[in-house]
């Protein structure tokens, strides 16, 4: 099953098992782990599940679409290279993902 | 039991399992509440996301276990008392809460109590409503019944063009229906936005071949063996009368009510929702009431009206659950993010930031037949809202500067080969120095009136 850390601003990691098919934001929300608020239950609406996707993960997940590049633009902390809405991300079979928190998400 | 046994600790008592209801409930953890939490509601899921009822779920592609906000492993690692399927009719406060019972007859003690009821849709009795096919929609159970009568319908019939009508018309015609759209009104969306969003929906609508009547008056609805067969609508300026509309599926979307009766029962405030203060507390002083049910002060609402508003959006009942929670515990509350909305009507992306209410100029950005256009809202030369379709860059860089207490002059916003984010930016340049204040981030004073019994701080 894949699993997926969540390392949140001030340090704290959050390890989670997943299911294949769910997203990383789902993931998150689901299981309650903070720093992710996902408002709009991943459809694209509000940036509010941004996450920093560490460079040992970036090739598991396709390149992002231009809605999820534009919504990119707003988020409370400014985007960086691998910035990402974690709705997005959709988790597969056995993946070990490893995302970095935002400070804040609104 | 002998009278040395303890009695058990109570703790708050959350009525209405939703978005606000779970929220409540995790924002009461997250602050270090230990005490018992029980979030009781009528519905026999765990609580679930709704905004995807009208879309994603009629397409066959959500459940409600698939929107579940939470695993029942986070209810029980938390220890929040999941309680489906019990209806609250009844609450009796005492000097240390209170005890609610539900129909079933099983009660509820509680310390604190948190009302996140919600609303119920808007009924109107038109005759011919109990046929089959006639529906409404505001839970899982009837998206689920909705759904299956869409996907053998050949003709649907959406009584209100307001977002949840326009979100089940949209996606029936994609997937092939013939589809018309009823409204009362002279125009579609008209308590959410302006006039020219509305214009826009409804050429948007016709081009994809929905057939949309505007000030249709709807007689009733006529059926076969028990099925709705149709609409009977009454007569109309240079139309012929009495036109049934043909329909195997009838979807009643003409707004909610907020659900108050307990608080009416409670003796609480009352008024186009339950009236709270800015920290979610109810008119007694003890009681806090979030999400759709609750009327509450809102700091984007600035020197308009009389400065409470009742909103029906995922923000308000996160934004307000996390008042609400704090209140309860007796801590300082910040309401601190700008409403926000969208709806998704087939490829139609909607999202609207900031309240337009007393808007005194309305600034076209782009053009609406491109299907990529903003509408951005003023009042006294301040930018205070936006509806954006298809043009997400716009919707978030008003949502930020509205945030962050910045505008952008109207003369300006037209030109859509600038980023709003860019003109936004220049007028926080040319206020540097002057020190805007932030009117969307308001610290909310502490405490003045004592807090609720049994609250850690009491």
């Amino acid at each position: 099953m894949p699993t997926v850390s969540y390392v949140a601003f001030d340090g704290t990691e959050t390890i989670v098992t997943g299911f294949a098919g769910d997203s990383v934001m789902e993931t998150a929300v689901r299981n309650g782990v903070p720093g992710i608020v996902a408002e709009c239950g991943g459809s694209l609406s509000c940036a509010t599940c941004h996450v920093f996707l560490c460079a040992e993960s970036a090739g598991l997940f396709p390149p992002k679409l231009d809605l999820e590049d534009d919504m990119l633009d707003g988020t409370a902390v400014d985007r960086e290279d691998n910035s990402r809405l974690s709705c997005q991300l959709k988790l597969t079979d056995d993946v070990s993902v490893h995302v970095q928190t935002p400070e804040t998400q609104v | 039991m002998g009278d040395t046994t303890a009695a058990p600790r109570l703790g708050t008592l959350i009525i209405g399992n939703c978005q606000a209801g779970v929220q409540l409930a995790s924002t009461l953890r997250e602050l270090g509440d230990t005490d018992p939490i029980t979030l009781v509601g009528e519905e026999p899921h765990a609580p679930y996301q709704r905004p995807p009822l009208s879309k994603a779920f009629l397409k066959g592609e959500a459940t409600a276990d698939s929107l579940a906000f939470r695993t029942h492993d986070f209810y029980r690692e938390h220890s929040i008392d999941l309680v489906p399927r019990e209806r609250i009719f009844r609450i009796v406060r005492n000097a240390d809460g209170g005890v609610a019972t539900a129909e079933s007859g099983r009660t509820f003690a509680f310390a604190r109590l948190a009302l996140t009821t919600g609303a119920a849709p808007r009924t109107i009795p038109f005759e011919g409503s109990e046929l089959e096919g006639v529906s409404y929609l505001r839970t899982a159970t009837e998206a689920t019944v909705l759904e299956q009568q869409l996907r053998e319908a050949r003709n649907v019939v959406v009584v209100g063009g307001g977002f949840i009508g326009l979100e089940v018309a949209a996606g029936a015609r994609a997937a092939g229906k013939n589809v018309t759209v009823l409204e009362a009104a002279p125009r579609l969306v008209g308590r959410a936005v302006s006039e020219q969003t509305s214009e826009f929906y409804l050429q948007a609508h016709r081009r994809r071949g929905i057939r949309v009547v505007l000030n249709a008056q709807v007689v009733r609805f006529v059926g076969e063996h028990d099925r709705v067969t149709g609409v009977e609508l009454g007569p109309r300026d240079g139309d012929g009368s009495g036109e049934i509309v043909a329909a195997d599926v009838v979807l009643i979307g003409v707004g909610v009510v907020p659900r108050t009766e307990l608080a009416v029962q409670l003796g609480l405030e009352v008024d186009n929702g339950i009236v709270v203060d800015a920290r979610a507390l109810a008119s007694d002083g003890l009681t806090v009431a979030a999400g759709d049910c609750a009327n509450m002060p809102n700091p984007s609402i600035g020197d308009f009206g009389v400065g409470r508003i009742r909103l029906e959006s995922v923000q308000n009942a996160v934004e307000q659950a996390k008042v609400a929670a704090a209140t309860l515990l007796g801590l300082p509350a910040e309401h601190r993010t700008v409403p926000w909305f969208w709806s998704d009507q087939a490829d139609l992306k909607l999202q609207i930031a900031g309240l337009s209410g007393g808007h005194d100029r309305v600034v076209l950005r782009g053009e609406p037949d491109s299907e990529k256009f903003s509408v951005l809202y003023y009042r006294g030369g301040r930018l205070i809202a936006a509806d954006c379709i298809n043009s997400p860059l716009d919707f978030m860089a008003v949502k930020n500067a509205l945030h962050k207490g910045l505008s952008v002059p109207a003369d300006v916003a037209t030109d859509t080969t600038v980023p709003l984010k860019k003109l936004l930016a220049a007028v926080e340049t040319a206020d540097a120095g002057r020190a805007v204040p932030a009117p969307a981030a308001v610290d909310l004073a502490p405490p003045a009136v004592p807090v609720p019994a049994g609250s850690p701080a009491a």
